[in-house]
């Protein structure tokens, strides 16, 4: 067999894609990454623009709703997807960073007079501050795993949010105001302005680049392999000498810091955020979203990320009869996420792996 | 390459060029039948007076022996008698109630089993336990990531390092693919290769580890006469390249035509260790395959 061979399966679209010549794959993944940058002008498409964009939604908006949505559900899929452990606070870490940016910047804070940095200055602070939480939750939850752990990360989740309802130092309702948004001019005015919506968008592609860029890497080292193994069975992992505690602290910390990547930005974004920001459904959406899209598989959280923020938008101004179909979001939400998970349950974008799991259960229960 | 772990099997195989049979028992006329008569320098692993209880059970009852550098040593007995157990102990899944384990000298009591495997101790196990859904030759790079050191960062930012050690790691392990005797399946998912070829794989995972003792939980189960065979030839390439064999085997047969030595356990107790032909002609040692006194299917 060849050493060049593609060692995971080369099956469908992604089996073309890697199959193609260089030229090919920079090829459409320039087309691509054009059209993700094109997409705050997609209601301008004739026919389908319409359907996307609908009346009812403020599109800049939602674009950039979904651009924190995607970030959280890939920084979950390196915890969930990749490393098993399955994290139901993972909202936890997206409070963290916005409500650190905040302390750092916002007027409100009791840190304004030492600190009242900028935005720009206060990101990797903030960054550091949900990295450290993801390693505070990470290091007591070596041990458990499964229900255990989901169970202590929902706990985690909801202290931070009675933290920042109950002390005075986080404002509870009152929340942070005037948090400065990203730095910029251009002719003369601010890029990130309140008005429009598509910079942040475009500011949050271009993380999400970044962000899909470096989990891939990781995904493609030792360290992906490590993170598989532990999820496979992580004793034989460690009998075959994988510092299981090293890479789960690792996946931990590092989905805690995409996590923060989506706090910081969400909270330059909005300029405001206050302790009803970061309610514990989020995590849930976050986690249906991956699993919808495809749990362990990058372009599955990614679509799953964005259609979690798309679907309720999407229902905006739609009426049946008299009653608002934005009004019961939640319970369309939850019948498209049932007919999904009925019809496809790897998910829409199913990893390689896990469809193919799925395949051979058919294959064992199918009679012969 | 400058790193001594990244032999390659037949690297292996120049490095030893030497008999191994130099190691094994020339001064062993009388029969060992304790751990003692093994000369010091030899010796590679000593398991001393080991006794493991869960509870009520004793699974190892005070049992004793010592492996010696290049030989495959033989661990047999009938079902439940502690030889998984045993495994388990030496590669720190289970601590003893109390005695000592030593490799090269060292104790490897109360080390984490990573540290373990990288102090050159491999293992398959019983009951196969691939990453049923990484590809056969992701589960070998597992293996033989045991000793590479490229860090989280240097794999974010792919470091030369990175670049380095991904090539040599997958060169050597469709080498080792090859050497088991699977190298074409090494990009299917290691659940959907069959029960022999996954037997193969395991030891291949073990071996990317590059152990100094590598120990076989029963390979064999389950293998019919001509598979049995290919396997007894790739153990004896194993030793061949200078790593010492321990081998788990309920198949009386097998063993004997394969180890050196052999410890035979029952019911947590070592019962006879001897050369295959001594221990065939122990009287205990039938009793306790023919069931007798006790029934021990
Ligand atoms: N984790 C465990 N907990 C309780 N008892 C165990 C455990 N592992 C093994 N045993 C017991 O120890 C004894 C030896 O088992 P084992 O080492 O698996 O035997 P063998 O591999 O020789 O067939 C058996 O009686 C078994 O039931
Ligand atoms: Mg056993």
């Amino acid at each position: 067999m060849s050493e060049k061979a593609n060692f995971r399966e080369n099956g469908g679209v992604r089996g073309w894609f890697g199959r193609q010549p260089t030229w090919v794959r920079s090829v459409v993944v320039a087309v691509a990454l054009v059209l993700a940058f094109l997409l705050p002008y997609a209601g301008d498409v004739p026919l389908i623009g319409p359907q996307i964009v609908t009346e009812g939604i403020d599109w800049p908006s939602a674009l950039f709703n979904m651009s924190y949505y995607v970030l959280l559900a890939l920084g979950l899929n390196v915890v969930v997807g990749y490393a098993g452990l399955l994290d139901l606070g993972y909202v936890g870490f997206f409070a963290v960073g916005a409500y650190g940016t905040a302390l750092l910047t916002s007027p409100d804070s009791v840190l304004y007079a030492d600190t009242g940095w900028k935005w720009l200055m206060a990101v990797p602070v903030a960054l550091a501050l949900t990295m450290v939480a993801g390693l505070v939750l990470g290091w007591p939850t070596l041990r458990l795993r499964g229900d255990y752990l989901a169970i202590v990360t929902l706990g985690f989740a909801e202290i931070i949010r009675i933290f920042a309802t109950s002390t005075t130092t986080l404002r509870g309702d009152r929340g942070f105001a005037s948090i400065p948004h990203p730095p910029g001019e251009w002719g003369g005015k601010p890029i990130f302005g309140v008005t429009d919506a598509v910079p942040y968008f475009w500011l949050g592609l271009v993380v999400i680049i970044a962000v899909i860029l470096g989990v891939r890497n990781l995904d493609r080292s030792r360290v992906g392999r490590s993170w598989l193994a532990i999820r496979e069975d992580e004793e034989a992992a460690e009998i075959m000498g994988v510092r299981t505690i090293k890479y789960k602290l690792w996946a931990f910390a590092i989905g805690a810091f995409i996590g923060g990547l989506g706090g910081v930005l969400f909270a330059g974004e909005q300029g405001f955020i206050n302790s009803q920001t970061f309610v514990l459904q989020f995590s849930i959406l976050v986690l249906a979203g991956v699993v919808m899209g495809g749990s362990g598989n990058m372009a599955g959280a990614i679509l799953g990320g964005a259609l979690i923020s798309y679907i309720p938008d999407r229902l905006r101004g739609i009426s049946l009869g008299d009653t608002d179909l934005y009004e019961y979001r939640f319970a369309m939400f939850g019948l498209v996420i049932i007919i999904i998970m009925v019809l496809r349950p790897q998910g829409l974008i199913p990893s390689r792996r896990r469809a193919m799991e799925l395949k051979d259960r058919e294959k064992e229960v199918a009679p012969q | 390459m400058s790193e001594p772990h990244m032999e390659t099997p037949e690297e292996l195989d120049r490095a030893n060029e030497r008999p191994v049979d130099e190691a094994a028992p020339t001064g062993n006329p009388g029969g060992a039948t304790t751990s003692d008569s093994v000369r010091g320098e030899d010796v590679l692993l000593e398991v001393d007076h080991v006794t493991l209880r869960f509870g009520g059970v004793v699974a190892l009852n005070d049992v004793s022996f010592s492996l010696r550098k290049g030989e495959i040593f033989g661990l047999i007995g009938p079902n439940g008698a502690g030889k998984t157990t045993c495994f388990n102990a030496m590669t720190g899944v289970y601590r003893p109630t109390s005695g000592a384990i030593r490799f090269q000298g060292e104790s490897v009591v109360g080390k984490k089993k990573h540290e373990i495997t990288r102090g050159g101790i491999a293992r398959t196990f019983q009951n196969v336990r691939l990453f049923p859904e990484m590809t056969a030759l992701e589960n070998v790079m597992v293996g033989a990531d045991a000793h590479h050191k490229t860090s989280v960062l240097s794999a974010l930012f792919r470091l030369p390092r990175f670049w380095q050690e991904e090539k040599s790691g997958r060169a050597r392990s469709i080498e080792l693919l090859r050497f088991v005797g699977i190298a074409h399946r090494a990009g299917d998912v290691s659940r959907n290769l069959s029960y022999g070829e996954q037997r193969r794989l395991e030891i291949a995972r073990a071996l990317a580890t590059n152990p100094t003792l590598l120990c076989l939980d029963e390979p064999a189960a389950g293998f019919n006469p001509a598979e049995k065979e290919d396997l007894l030839r790739l153990i004896r390439k194993i030793r061949d390249t200078g790593v010492t064999v321990l081998l788990i085997e309920h198949d009386m047969r097998l063993v004997m035509g394969v180890t050196d030595r052999i410890v035979v356990l029952e019911f947590g107790k070592k019962i006879a260790e001897g050369t295959p032909a001594e221990v065939r002609d122990n009287p205990a040692v039938i009793a306790a395959y023919l069931g007798v006194p006790t029934d021990a299917a």
